[in-house]
């Protein structure tokens, strides 16, 4: 099979075309929070709250309302049980985020088995892009459009807010919604990536593309392209291996995923290990 | 018209539940630099970010040229200068980034810059001498330059309050003189300047007043008068390496300000 055949084939099929266009648009999204993400160093929290939104996603599917908004709540919620349990206890702060978001999943993974009805568990958990409905992707495309406008608003300020937020607030700009802002964003994306990777691997395409970007790119401005086009290169392909493969999705995706960030770690021209490197032997002579 | 001043009054400031600091009462008036004076959780950070508005006083009140302190904020009066442990040296930003960041309370929502904004960037930088450094990364400057940058994000935020946390801290002879230099440039424009700092040798410096502080404030005034071995007993408690630091600095403060002459670095610092 050559090359040209490798791309246009499944392309024949409907059920591919909206995947890659899919889990392309998905990848551009995950990957431009994924830099704030990274640079505020929320991966941790990234985790937590794409795992804690299950519960509400299967509310949600019950009462038949869109699944952001189930997410939204349960996620954003997630993040205050944290924070209140954090300041009135003295439980440190990774060891509650690690029970709350276990917690959350666990109820939804009772509330799964128990609604048996039209969730599949494996979808929730593992994504099912080449299956995805009309209704889901319209949702996708909405959590994408306000994701990537108030990312473009906020911009300068979600920038000023993970670099020096001390500044932020001593100039009046309000750093506790920007935080909340944040969250959001989180939680409506964690529902965008549960639908092609699941919601166990979502906090993969949070984190890995703007990582790989970080180690490629001194700039906040290029570190953003870079990370949307490893993450779009990554959706599409690693769709295009699954299908070729008959394999997953979404373990597909974020195996390339972090493929390219161990090229980035090896080879970054200024950040990379062999850079370092070489720049320790230079600075030993 | 122009009413630079600082008013603190009776102000008690709780931190984490925890009271930081009691009863602290302070008023500073315009052409000031104050060196505030204390071990490490006397209440220095937290008079900072009770001037900031970052910790709500249970009673008592701060004022700045007599406004509250939310309108303080929003006509960035208050420029504050992090400690160099506190910056994320790797962010991808550069240099002018972070100098326009002093702009960003003048500017609209999406803050885009406007030529009033590019010409104070640059004039800050100008003023530490960074222009040419400007497209550099953040990490790849030396101590000097990265406390120079945030030096010019206050001048570029022309603000008539300055908070300096440890400037001299890590810095080489031509930063620090540079610095100090243009704080006295500063002080003679009316500005108000306060530095938080474990180095005493340059309080004795420059700054006109002091501030000792240990949970509560211990002394505050003219240099000369307030700088004496019983206060920095009282100010640095039990910690005797820390006071025979003090006291050493106490004998040898023949000279007061502005000595710009004196190498940093030869100072006492714990």
């Amino acid at each position: 099979m050559d090359l040209v055949q490798w791309f246009a084939a499944p392309l024949q099929n409907e059920f591919m075309v909206k995947a890659i266009l899919v889990s392309a648009l998905v990848g551009v999204v995950c990957s431009a929070l994924s830099c704030y993400m990274t640079l505020k160093g929320w991966a941790l929290m990234g985790d937590a709250v794409s795992h804690a939104v299950m519960p509400g996603v299967v509310i949600a599917y019950v009462l038949n309302i869109p699944l952001a908004i189930g997410a939204f709540v349960f996620g954003v919620g997630s993040v205050i049980a944290i924070g209140f349990i954090k300041s009135k206890t003295r439980v440190k702060e990774d060891t509650v985020i690690g029970l709350v978001f276990t917690g959350f999943f666990a109820l939804g993974l009772v509330l799964v088995s128990k609604v048996k009805s039209s969730i599949d568990l494996t979808h929730i958990l593992f994504g099912n892009v080449l299956g995805i409905s009309d209704s889901d992707i319209m949702q996708t495309l909405i959590i994408s459009v306000i994701t990537l406008v108030t990312l473009a608003i906020l911009r300068k300020d979600l920038i000023l807010f993970c670099f020096d937020s001390t500044h932020a607030r001593s100039i009046g700009i309000n750093t506790v919604f920007l935080y909340y802002v944040l969250l959001s964003l989180l939680s409506l994306t964690a529902v965008a990536g549960l639908q092609t990777v699941g919601i166990i691997l979502v906090v993969a395409m949070l984190v890995t593309p703007g990582a790989t970007a970080y180690l490629l790119s001194d700039r906040f401005d290029h570190m953003m392209l870079i990370a949307m086009a490893s993450g779009v290169f990554s959706s599409v392909m690693g769709t295009y291996i699954s299908y070729h493969i008959d394999g997953s999705t979404g373990g597909c995706i974020v195996v390339l995923q972090t493929a390219l960030f161990i090229v980035a770690m090896i080879f970054a021209p200024k950040h990379g290990l062999l850079a370092r490197a070489k720049n320790s032997r230079t600075v030993g002579e | 018209m122009d009413a630079v001043g600082i008013d603190i009054e009776n102000l008690p400031v709780a931190y984490n539940g925890k009271v930081a600091l009691h009863h602290a009462s302070l008023h500073l008036t315009a052409g000031t630099i104050c060196g505030l004076v204390g071990m490490n959780g006397a209440g220095k950070s937290t008079l900072f970010k009770a001037m900031m508005g970052f910790v709500r006083p249970a009673s008592g009140r701060i004022l700045i040229n007599k406004l509250p302190i939310r309108s303080v904020q929003k006509q960035n009066l208050v420029a504050y200068v992090p400690q160099s442990e506190e910056v994320d040296w790797n962010f991808p930003v550069s240099v002018h980034d972070v100098v326009m960041m002093g702009r960003y309370g003048y500017m609209n929502l999406l803050r885009i810059p406007r030529s009033s904004d590019k010409s104070a960037v640059r004039q800050g930088l100008e003023r530490v001498e960074m222009w040419q450094m400007r497209d550099r990364q953040i990490g790849e400057l030396s101590g000097g330059q990265k406390k120079r940058t945030f030096f010019a994000r206050a001048l570029a935020q022309q603000g008539k309050i300055l908070l300096l946390d440890e400037p001299f801290a890590g810095v080489d002879v031509k930063t620090d003189r540079m610095m100090i230099d243009l704080l006295i440039t500063l002080r003679q424009a009316g500005q108000i300047i306060l530095i938080s700092t474990h180095d005493l040798a340059s309080i004795t410096r420059f700054c006109d007043q002091v501030v000792l502080i240990n949970r509560s404030i211990l002394a505050h005034g003219p240099t000369s008068e307030v700088f004496t071995e019983e206060n920095l007993s009282r100010t640095f408690g039990g910690s005797v390496s820390d006071f025979s630091s003090a006291k050493e600095c106490v004998l040898n403060k023949t000279q007061t300000f502005p000595h710009p002459s004196l190498p940093s670095g030869e100072g006492t610092r714990f």
